[in-house]
């Protein structure tokens, strides 16, 4: 009783906190940005209170999300409208449009603020854009279905998945020429770099594993298997990937199986799976990685996962079909 | 013998020099000596390496798969409805659109796919248009509106030895059972996996008492014996079955009136009707005595693909379709195009476009593609059939997926619907 009546109270001061004094909040605060797939909604979550403060109506489809280099605009791949819509977070408002070419799904921002990849789902390529110009700069042509997009640190390569045709290209982003197709498992989703640049990790939906690839070589250094006791495998659909910047924690989101998979990152081995929402589909970390929020697309919430303690904390309700996550420091 | 052949024509979308690169490998631990000498320059010359990558040596290592399609021409089903749109380009667009693909895969692996087309008129040769086929090359041939009988004996033909063939339309059960072949692979579902699918259904909603109302064509008791088959393995109990008595009789003026007295004193749950071309299914719905859904064949169908299937990343499958066909993809489309995918999926893997090898990996364990489904389809080993999820589709929405959760089974949960291993009558040679 007690502890539902704090709750109250915070959700109270989360209010208070949105209506009058949102936008000069305290350094360790962050914003969550959840993109409705079936909504076309994102709703914004306050990591303090991690309660939603706002939900905003934005293009169809809204699928990948990311921040502007400055943190003062959400890049959102509007994915029935052909566009990436580029919202002010201060004032909430779509300010203009990007060119994407068509159906973007997810994206990455080069290191240089300036320079948009865009993997185009419908297109088989990948689109590049320059915000600032708002003009299509080139486009590359790559397999059956882009959709994950990993970019090493320094911005110099560019990872692409392709789901139907299985590779991830990797992509020399100065010449903009694929040098080299590394064939993956069935549907691969999301190719994530390390923090370190070492390692660029692949998720494949059906073939229901992780690929960590050895980023220098592309040769594999570990292919990561799931089971969890109760659940078929075929429910075990591996998509979003969270890795720590100690390089201590993987975690990957397992789609119907409901669960986000915690990994050593070190020993690459699963040492726990957490129960999230369903259809677990894309996650994010706070700044200072001490919580990581999963959009659960079937039951319309978001998990909030401490990840000290590894364990879910809280599911704050979303809109309709949550996909996209990013948090803004 | 040519003049069967309505049309032929070969779309070549070959595309392999199209794209820079020239190199592609599979991640996995252990083969580093097949990776030497590959391209391993660092970056920062990707200047020199497009030129390399584009000059005519890389094309001349290209290989080529053949893959032919063979559609039998059929005459409009004199159905009820005129207005319905009766596409004569079945699974031909969804073969086009698996090429397409593959080939774009393929310009990442030096391999192209090539579609040959052939059109069999009524009454037309389809053995000479296959022999023709076959000389020409094709081992890798889509069958589309062949029936079983015509699968039969183009498969028994012994230029038919070093062949795949690709049945994307017929659903008859004995294909899947005592006259299975070898050389044939089943990509549209069997009608028992669809009677299972929809059993299953029945069963979870506890609607059990069935009311089955079979039509007068020939491929009609089939599809009720596939519902009596799937009563018995599920649960479901068939209390009444009628054989649909207007078979001259256009009921479109008279249903009001007819169909409350076809229908009349049975106490059912659910109607399930076996009518697969469509004279009359449609008009029993709302038009029972007693206030009953209808399903089988009109109102909620088993089927493999449905235009409103939007799960599992089908709508951008579902859009890229349109753009190619300018029309709803058809579940023999999607047929056709698993065929074709399959085949790619073959050449990907094992690196060859050779026909033993393709076939052995398509047939073989590892095999699976991504095909809408959200897991992964691949051949049953004991007959050959394509595993897969089925929907339960109703006009304008699907209803459900087939298998239901709790229906278990040690292997896939798939292999719940259709022939199992323990049940089949399939002996390849």
């Amino acid at each position: 009783m007690g502890r539902e009546k704090g709750m109250s109270c915070r959700t109270a001061w989360g209010v208070a906190f949105a209506l009058g004094v949102g936008l000069a909040a305290p350094a360790e605060s962050a914003t969550v940005y959840v993109s409705n797939e079936k909504d076309n909604s994102i709703t914004i979550i306050d990591t303090e209170t991690d309660t939603v403060i706002d939900t905003v109506p934005v293009g169809q489809r809204p699928r990948g999300l990311i921040m502007s280099a400055d943190n003062t605009q959400l890049y959102i791949c509007a994915s029935d409208d052909n566009r990436v819509e580029v919202m002010d977070v201060e004032t909430r408002k779509i300010i203009h449009y990007l060119p994407s070419g068509p159906d973007p799904e997810l994206f990455v921002l080069h290191p240089d603020g300036r320079t948009l990849f865009i993997a185009n789902e419908d297109d088989n390529m990948v689109t590049i854009v320059d915000v600032e110009d708002r003009t299509v700069i080139d486009e590359i042509p790559v397999g059956v279905e882009p959709e994950g997009m990993g970019l090493s640190k320094d911005g110099k390569v560019l990872v692409n998945t392709s789901e139907t045709t299985n590779m991830a290209h990797f992509i020399d982003t100065e010449t903009l020429e694929i040098f080299d197709n590394v064939l993956v498992d069935t549907r691969p989703r999301v190719a994530l770099f390390s923090a370190d640049g070492s390692q660029v990790w692949v998720s494949a939906e059906v073939g229901g594993t992780v690929r960590v690839l050895d980023a220098e070589t592309r040769e594999l250094i570990k292919k990561i298997d799931f089971e969890i006791s109760g659940v078929n495998d075929e429910a075990i659909q591996p998509v979003g990937i969270g890795l720590t910047r100690d390089g201590k924690y993987a975690f990957v989101a397992l789609g119907p199986a409901n669960r986000v998979a915690v990994i050593d990152a070190r020993k690459l081995e699963v040492v726990k799976y957490l129960l999230v929402g369903q259809r677990v589909w894309q996650l994010a970390f706070t700044p200072d990685e001490k919580k990581l929020y999963a959009t659960n697309g079937v039951s319309s919430d978001v998990s909030v996962i401490d990840v000290e303690k590894l364990k879910v904390i809280k599911s704050i309700p979303a809109g309709r079909f949550p996909w996209g996550i990013v948090v803004k420091p | 013998m040519t003049r069967f052949l309505a049309a032929v024509c070969v779309l070549l979308v070959a595309g392999a020099v199209l794209a820079s690169p020239s190199v592609w490998r599979e991640a996995t631990a252990g083969e580093p000596e097949e990776r030497a000498g590959q391209n391993r320059e660092p970056a920062g010359q990707g200047a020199e390496r497009k030129g390399e990558t584009r000059s005519p040596t890389a094309k001349s290592d290209v290989g080529t798969v053949n893959i032919a399609i063979l559609l039998q021409e059929m005459a409009q089903p004199v159905a009820l409805k005129e207005l319905d749109v009766f596409y004569t380009d079945v699974g031909v667009q969804g073969a086009r659109l698996g090429v397409e693909d593959n080939n774009t895969t393929g310009r990442f692996t030096n391999q192209a796919f090539e579609l040959r087309e052939v059109t069999v008129p009524i009454g037309g040769d389809t053995v000479a248009a296959f022999k023709e086929l076959v000389a020409d090359g094709s081992q890798h041939i889509i069958t589309i509106r062949l029936p079983a009988d015509d699968i039969l004996r183009l498969a028994d033909l012994p230029e038919a030895k070093d062949v795949m063939i690709y049945n994307a339309s017929a659903q008859d059960d004995r294909l899947r059972n005592d006259d299975c072949r070898a050389n044939v692979v089943h990509l549209i579902p069997s009608r028992a996996m669809l009677a299972d699918a929809l059993a299953q259904y029945l069963v979870k909603k506890r609607w059990k008492r069935w009311f089955l109302v079979i039509g007068n064509e020939a491929e009609d008791p089939l599809y009720a014996e596939a519902i009596r088959r799937a009563a018995k393995r599920f649960g479901g109990k068939i209390v009444e079955e009628r054989a649909w008595e207007y078979s001259t009789a256009d009921v479109r003026r008279t249903a009001q009136a007819e169909i409350p007295i076809f229908t009349q004193g049975v106490k059912h749950q659910i109607l399930i009707v076996a009518d697969e071309v469509g004279w009359f299914g449609d008009y029993l719905i709302y038009r029972t005595w007693d206030p009953r859904p209808v399903a089988g064949t009109q109102g909620l169908m088993p089927t493999a693909w449905h235009h409103t299937h939007e799960r599992w990343g089908s709508v951008q499958m579902q859009k890229r379709f349109r753009r190619i066909a300018g029309r709803p993809m058809t579940t023999i489309d999607y047929a056709a195009w698993i065929a074709v995918r399959a085949i790619g999926e073959g050449a990907t893997r094992t690196n060859s476009v050779e026909f033993g090898k393709i076939k052995d990996y398509m047939l073989g364990p590892e095999f699976r593609v991504a095909a809408f489904k959200g897991v992964g389809v691949s051949f049953r080993s004991w007959n050959q059939q394509l595993r897969m999820r089925i929907l339960l589709a109703e006009p304008k929405s699907v209803v459900s997926v087939s298998p239901q959760v709790g229906f278990l089974h040690p292997v896939s949960e798939m292999d719940t619907l259709g022939y199992d291993a323990p049940e089949t009558a399939c002996e390849f040679e």
